[in-house]
């Protein structure tokens, strides 16, 4: 093995009660890879996403990101659970934007952006500012800073968000269907951002419906059916050529 | 076309072209209904004033004794205490109820489900007699073992204590339903957005969920608190001289019963209306990001409204020459 992959799974299963979501997932994303991920409503994906930063917990199988274990740490043969601040650490190396926004509704764009450098990194005070002004700017929202959530528009309020995930200068971003509920006439300023940040190196899982954008901007597309992965290859093979009979009813609905 | 047709009208008698002058419609009912009320109002207020039986100048002269002011403070200072104690005794059993563990949680339900089950009164009463269970007071080994430190319960319970214990125990449990409330009323995506960022639970709760729980919390603890300085005049039945019972000490000397009922019950009223008027500009920061424009402060209504009966009514719609619908 050469480089260590971003996020490595091995047969990672997941089930909440008794309805079981992951179904043994294989996957592989290496840095600066763009990952997205399409499939039908309830075959995982998003499930897949948040074991990824250990919101939900794995139930089997092994899942990596950066070469470390998600949620255990390994000693000899056995796992142990990490510890909470272990598993907070972790997290702030992940970026994650949802596909609700979930932005601090009390919270100006700003503040927003700043307060996890602040309460998390302890980052002194102008040098937050100083980052989240530069990204507030980079997602076109300059002018923007000193709104509350519910004063922008939805696709505004989208930018926020990545910009605020950013803030904390994670080595991998997590997209959960972050278009899906938007106008449609505002989908593309999020996109746009979206490809700029995977211009810039950045290692990203999107979990999509924007066939368009998988097309243009994956590395790779991964098609999920029923909590197992389908079908993995570049996006030109799979949304245009693909091998198996899910895969073409799925995109032929879609498409 | 909609020209007004002559026909039907006699001429000069149709309506001018430029506006609608309509009759409203009458409403005998609401003159009548409010007729009635102001009647009542006004026969009750002249029976109370003029009674012969009724002294106001006994009202005027203890309103500022300092017996009744000193028992007004008593019982600001037992509101104060006794609503602090609820509220963070309360948000921690809110949080505890939330809690994972069962034990936590568990206790935490027990503990509502006995401050809430027995009468206020039969709290304080029992606080009040607690040496009757327990002489002393000690810290040192539990279960009988020896004790460092020690103190008589008559020294440590107070009538002052008992009445803070009484108040604010109770006023915990109730507390604890609130706050849980708010805090379940925040929606699950922002403590997983702050998750997400590597908060910690307590990071979340005292960053994210509290503050937007406010929201939700704010107006019943309003309503608690004023329920609150209302109810510390139960203490005045363990012999504790808040408001009204520097007013009952006084008028079972005197005899002046009504009056100075009134004089008790008027400071009552001052009070609680400082309350609400604090209680709406509180409600207020914390509506901010939930709204997009702050609702406006009574003393911007009160402008508002005189300016707005000072203009012109509304001018009717405009309507070009010809093109109003007649009868047809």
């Amino acid at each position: 093995m050469t480089v260590t992959a971003m996020v490595q799974a091995e047969a990672v299963h997941k089930s909440f009660g008794r309805l079981r979501v992951l179904n043994g997932i294989d996957l592989s994303v290496a840095p600066k890879e763009v990952m997205c991920l399409i499939g039908p409503s309830g075959s995982g994906k998003s499930t897949f996403l948040r074991c990824i930063n250990h919101l939900d917990k794995i139930d089997g199988g092994r899942l990596w990101v950066d070469g470390e274990l998600v949620g255990y740490r390994q000693s000899g043969d056995k796992l142990y659970e990490l510890r909470e601040r272990e598993v907070c650490r972790k997290r702030s190396e992940i970026g994650m934007v949802f596909q609700r926004f979930n932005l601090f509704p009390h919270m100006t764009a700003l503040e927003n952006v700043i307060e996890a450098p602040l309460l998390v990194r302890s980052e002194s005070r102008s040098t937050a500012l100083e980052r989240a002004r530069t990204l507030l700017d980079r997602v076109g929202l300059a002018d923007k800073i000193d709104c509350y959530p519910n004063q922008l528009s939805g696709g505004q309020q989208q930018r926020v968000a990545i910009a605020r995930a950013l803030a904390m200068q994670p080595k991998l971003m997590l997209f959960d269907e972050p278009t899906s509920a938007l106008d449609p006439e505002l989908v593309g300023e999020v996109l746009d951002v979206m490809r700029n940040l995977a211009e810039s190196g950045m290692t990203m899982i999107v979990v999509t419906h924007e066939m368009g954008f998988a097309r243009e901007v994956a590395d790779a597309v991964v098609f999920m059916d029923a909590g197992a992965v389908v079908e993995v290859g570049a996006p030109r093979d799979v949304l245009l050529n693909p091998q198996h009979e899910r895969t073409r009813s799925f995109l032929s609905k879609v498409l | 076309m909609d020209t007004v047709s002559s026909e039907s009208l006699a001429p000069g008698t149709g309506p001018p072209a430029e506006a609608v002058k309509a009759i409203p419609v009458r409403h005998p009912g609401r003159w009548v209904a409010a007729a009635v009320v102001v009647l009542l109002a006004a026969s009750a207020a002249y029976a109370v004033a003029t009674s012969p039986e009724l002294h106001w100048d006994v009202v005027a002269n203890w309103f500022f004794s300092s017996r009744i002011t000193d028992g007004l403070w008593r019982t600001i200072e037992l509101t104060v205490i006794a609503m602090a104690i609820g509220i963070v005794l309360g948000i921690i059993l809110a949080v505890m109820r939330l809690s994972p563990n069962p034990v936590v949680s568990g206790a935490s339900w027990l503990y509502i489900w006995f401050f809430r089950g027995t009468p206020v009164l039969v709290q304080l009463l029992f606080w009040f007699n607690i040496q009757l269970l327990f002489t002393s007071f000690a810290i040192g080994i539990p279960f009988g073992g020896p004790s460092v430190w020690s103190i008589s319960t008559n020294t440590l319970i107070s009538t002052f204590t008992a009445a803070i214990l009484g108040l604010g125990l109770n006023e915990a449990a109730y507390m604890a339903e609130i706050v849980r409330a708010g805090i379940l009323s925040v929606d699950q995506g922002q403590t997983e957005a702050s998750q997400a960022l590597g908060m910690t639970r307590l990071q979340t709760m005292r960053r994210i969920v509290l503050p937007q729980a406010m929201r939700v919390i704010i107006p019943p603890t309003g309503n608690e608190t004023i329920s609150m300085l209302k109810s510390s005049s139960l203490a005045s039945v363990i012999t504790f001289t808040e408001l009204l019972g520097a007013a009952e000490l006084i008028y079972s000397v005197n005899f002046k019963t009504i009056e100075l009922l009134i004089v008790a019950s008027i400071w009552y009223l001052i009070v609680t209306s400082v309350l609400t008027i604090g209680q709406y500009y509180l409600e207020r920061r914390f509506a901010r990001g939930s709204m997009r424009e702050l609702p406006i402060t009574p003393l911007q209504r009160l402008r508002k409204l005189l300016f707005t009966f000072h203009a012109p009514p509304p001018a009717p719609p405009l309507l070009p020459p010809g093109q109003l619908g007649g009868p047809r």
